[in-house]
Order: structure tokens, then C-alpha cells, then sequence
């Protein structure tokens, strides 16, 4: 396996932008990502004629909306043909990957304004749609045939966490109330809302030992951001924040094929390849946005990160160190437990709460002395991780 | 908007779903399912050859599914389960024949052939494999 090497042109984002994260019955799919289309460019300053190309996550317009060809539809509605427009698609990575694209677009050298950005539109179907639709970001014909479903897959997972490490049913609520205690301080968030270790305990069962309370939502939403080269950010914006790693790695699309079903080696694999890059370890990460679709998934990420050794993840949410004003404040945003989960905009959202934080410009969820952060996407049980890390430093 | 897919989608499955069907890497002896062309270990170098499992295996990690997707609300509540099977390699599918809240990691469970699913429209009904307990 030959190594990646660094990026050829440094990237920065200019400019973010995002609708609310909920249930939007006025809005529809191209109505949301033109909102947020148009908070970024206000932000960044630039004008549509500015940007060269667009790329947009979204994981299945198709089974949600009934329509694919969304690359088309953005540039389209967003008022930007002729430019080419590219959609990315890895499941709930989809965002990240759109991120991903943007920044290897530019640093290629052929493009220097990229729009890069994300959209779901989850609630113009029914619950038990939306689960069959989610189903295929895990292996359809091995997995879903059989009757498992995406919160099953966690639970998998969840289950042989508890066995092997014993991780207690509590610690996995303590990720819950944590997400909850965030988005309650964050206006975009679709749930602004203190919940009690209790009430995730006695939430109804979803998939044994998973519960409704620990499941991140159906959600929609659209996010975008601007991305240039860091050489000419200044002239956009007095904060610009810096691209110091863009990572990906891809695992079995299966869960049961896995080394270890309790290790998302992709993820493992992305944060070593990023740290890599950007020449920082985890003790230099000031704070992070990670995928806690589940709250088993935010457990693992602590560990696979880098954050906690592996069977400690449990312990380190129990410390409180992973609490805003903890020594790892992680998911500020809500994480897509409380701020919600429209697939494909996700990966946006997590740069857009970094990017806010390092500007200082995250209200009472600011952390202090911010300079540092890390997004972390996964696409279905863990086949797909992208890994980013931003700085104030270029 | 249940997916209903042509017969040939389920047909061309029989062997691996009905006969337990997998691969096997004549060159490193890694076992697969389901079948592969490629070992991703040796790659051009691996010889994969098609091999029927036993069937036996151990509970790896299971759970409860009780909001089910479409096709199988008339099952639930009812266990998924990774398996690991003796020939090295894992699965999931159901475990049956017993009282869910039985299931453990470690139980000893054997395959077994039943009905998945039926089609809402076109009636087909869908078959594989699921495990029981060991007797
Ligand atoms: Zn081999």
C-alpha cells in the first residue's frame, strides 16, 4: 500500500452556511440546500460567479424524495449552471466526502472556489421507509435480507462493546444526555432539549440494548461551506480556517466481515492517515465533532480516534472530560443525536461547528482557547471514515 | 415504497442463502461469505474455490429487533445475530426457536432453513438460512 502524499495547494473554508436542522414539512430538498447555499456565500463574501464548481453530498435523494441526479439539481437551483456539479455518495459520509472532493479539487490546482456541500430531505416518508431506505448503507443483500436494520447493526456492536469491555448501559446514556446538554445550547439544533440518564433508560427499546434515546433522528436539513486557497483566504475573511488533513479509508460493507465488529478499522485507519498529514496527535485536538449516529458509535470513536485506549471509551464519557469545558469537549454542536442527522448534510454540519469554533463564533458553546478540531464521518456500520482536521494555524 | 425486486434478484442468491453456500482461498485457507472472487488477502495470487459450511457455529453478538423494517413487522420481536462459524468466518442472520431474551454470546447454534419474508405484491416468499439452538 503506497502512503498519500500531502495536499499540493493549501486549502482553507471562507465561508459557512446552514439551514435549522428538524422536520421542515414548508421546505423541500432543493429549497433547503438553496438556503444554505446562500448563508455560505453571504458569509464568505464572494459572489456566485465566484465559484467554480459544486460538489453536494446526499445519500439517496431517490428513496426519500424520489429524486437522484441532485448534483444537477444544485447547481440548477442554486443559480450556478454551467459549472460542473458532482454529487458524492458514502451512506451517512456522504457530506464528508463532498468535503473531501472539494478540497482535492482545489489543491489539484484546476479550481479555486469550490462550494462544497450536503443535503437530506428524511420526513416526506414514513418511519418504517426511512428505515428500509437507511438499510442500504449496511450490506443489503447479507445484512437487510435477513431483517437487520441500520439501529440492529449498532446494537451488534453495542452488545459485544458491553461483553468484551463491560461498557455499562449507563455510559452509553452518558453520551445521550452529553449530546442533549450541547444542542440544548445550539439554535440550529433539532432538539433543544436536556434529557436525563433516566429517561434514555426507559425510552422504548428499539434494538436490545440500543433504545429510542439512543438513536440519533430522522432529520432534515442542508449545509454548506465555501472552501478557497489558504493563499488568498485572507482577502475573503479575517478568520479563515485551515485544511490541515483530509482522510478516508473503507472497511468490509459488512459489519460480521470485520477483524473485530467493535473496532471501525476505517476509522482507525483515516485518523492515523490524517494525523499523519496534518503532523498532530490526538493530545493536540482541542476538540472534536464525532459520528455518534448511535450512542455506541460515539463510545468507539473516543477509542478509535485516539481519544481513549480501546474498552475505555466508556470510562472516558463516565470522566466527563469529553463535556463541554472537559479536556476533549466532543460533539459541541449537539452531535447528530441532538442537533439530528440529515444524512448526507451531516458531514457538512460537523465542519461547519468546528469551523464556528475556531472562528470563536460558537456562542455559549464556545470553547475556549479553540484552535484545533477534527470532524469524523462514517458511512453505514463503519465501511467508509473520513477524518478532518481544521486549525487556526495554515 | 417497498422495494420489489425481480425474481432474478433473489434466484441468483439460492446457493449462498439456501445451501449455505461460501468461498474458500485455496491459497491462504481463508473462508468467506458471502462468496468472493478475490481474496483480499492474496489477491491474484489466491485460488477460491466454493465450499458448503457446516452450518455450526457460536452466538458472536446479537440483539433484539423490535421496530422492524417493512416486511417484517409480523416477526417481531425477533434476534439477529452474528454468528461465528466453525470454519472460521462470520454471519448474521436470525436465531430462532427459542425465547429471545434466551439468546447469549457464547450459545452453541446450528443452521436452519426457513421462510425470511413474502413480497407484498408479487407474493413471492423469500427463504435462507437462520440458526437455532444447538440440540
Ligand atoms: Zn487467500
Amino acid at each position: 500500500m503506497t502512503e498519500e502524499a500531502k495536499l499540493n495547494r493549501d486549502v482553507a473554508v471562507i465561508g459557512v452556511g446552514q439551514t435549522k436542522f428538524g422536520e421542515h414539512w414548508s421546505q423541500s430538498m432543493r429549497e433547503m440546500a438553496v438556503e444554505a447555499g446562500i448563508k455560505a456565500v453571504e458569509d464568505a463574501g464572494i459572489s456566485g460567479h465566484d465559484i467554480q464548481m459544486v460538489v453536494g453530498g446526499n445519500m439517496s435523494g431517490g428513496l426519500f424524495t424520489g429524486q437522484e441526479h441532485s448534483s444537477a439539481m444544485l447547481a440548477d437551483y442554486l443559480g450556478l449552471n454551467p459549472i460542473p456539479a458532482i454529487r458524492t455518495e458514502a451512506a451517512c459520509s456522504s457530506g464528508a466526502l463532498a468535503m473531501r472532493v472539494g478540497i482535492l479539487a482545489i489543491a489539484s490546482g484546476m479550481y479555486d472556489f469550490v462550494a462544497v456541500g450536503g443535503v437530506e430531505k428524511m420526513t416526506d416518508i414514513y418511519g418504517p421507509q426511512a428505515t428500509t431506505a437507511l438499510s442500504g448503507a449496511m450490506d443489503y443483500e447479507t445484512e437487510a435480507y435477513f431483517g437487520a436494520t441500520f439501529p440492529g447493526i449498532y446494537a451488534l456492536i453495542a452488545q459485544r462493546h458491553m461483553y468484551q469491555y463491560k461498557t455499562t448501559r449507563e455510559q452509553l446514556a452518558m453520551v445521550a444526555v452529553k449530546n442533549h446538554d450541547n444542542g440544548f445550547l445550539n439554535p440550529v439544533a433539532q432538539y433543544q432539549k436536556r434529557i436525563t440518564v433516566g429517561e434514555v433508560l426507559s425510552s422504548p427499546l428499539v434494538a436490545d440494548p440500543l433504545r429510542l434515546l439512543d438513536c440519533s433522528p430522522i432529520t432534515d436539513g442542508a449545509a454548506t461551506v465555501i472552501l478557497a486557497p489558504a493563499d488568498v483566504a485572507r482577502k475573503y475573511t479575517d478568520a479563515p480556517v485551515y485544511v490541515k488533513a483530509t482522510a478516508q479509508a473503507s472497511d468490509t460493507l459488512s459489519l460480521f466481515s470485520r477483524r473485530d465488529i467493535t473496532t471501525l478499522d476505517a476509522t482507525v485507519e483515516a485518523a492515523r492517515r490524517a494525523y499523519k498529514q496534518a503532523g498532530l496527535a490526538p493530545k493536540d485536538i482541542n476538540l472534536a465533532e464525532v459520528h455518534d449516529c448511535f450512542t455506541i458509535a460515539e463510545i468507539c470513536a473516543y477509542e478509535d480516534l485516539g481519544f481513549a485506549k480501546k474498552g475505555e471509551g466508556g470510562k472516558l464519557i463516565q470522566s466527563g472530560q469529553t463535556m463541554l469545558g472537559g479536556k476533549i469537549p466532543i460533539n459541541t454542536s449537539g452531535g447528530l443525536k441532538s442537533k439530528g442527522h440529515p444524512v448526507g448534510a451531516t458531514g457538512i454540519a460537523q465542519i461547519i461547528e468546528i469551523v464556528k469554533q475556531l472562528r470563536g463564533d460558537a456562542g455559549k458553546r464556545q470553547v475556549n482557547g479553540a484552535n484545533t478540531g477534527m470532524t469524523h464521518n462514517v458511512g453505514g456500520s463503519g465501511a467508509t471514515a473520513v477524518v478532518h482536521i481544521l486549525s487556526r494555524d495554515r | 415504497m417497498v422495494k420489489e425486486f425481480a425474481v432474478s434478484f433473489h434466484w441468483r442468491k439460492f446457493k449462498e442463502r439456501y445451501m449455505f453456500i461460501g468461498s474458500r482461498c485455496g491459497h491462504c485457507g481463508e473462508h468467506f461469505y458471502p462468496k468472493r472472487e478475490i481474496c483480499p488477502k492474496c489477491r491474484r495470487t489466491g485460488k477460491m474455490e466454493h465450499v458448503q459450511f457446516s452450518g455450526l457455529g457460536k452466538v458472536y453478538s446479537y440483539t433484539i429487533i423490535r421496530v422492524p423494517p417493512e416486511g417484517f413487522k409480523t416477526y417481531v420481536p425477533y434476534v439477529i445475530a452474528v454468528v461465528e462459524i466453525d470454519e472460521g468466518t462470520k454471519v448474521i442472520s436470525q436465531v430462532v426457536d427459542c425465547r429471545p431474551e434466551d439468546v447469549r454470546i457464547g450459545m452453541d447454534v446450528q443452521l436452519c432453513f426457513r421462510k425470511i419474508r413474502s413480497e407484498r405484491d408479487s407474493g413471492l416468499i423469500l427463504y435462507g438460512f437462520k440458526f437455532k439452538p444447538l440440540k
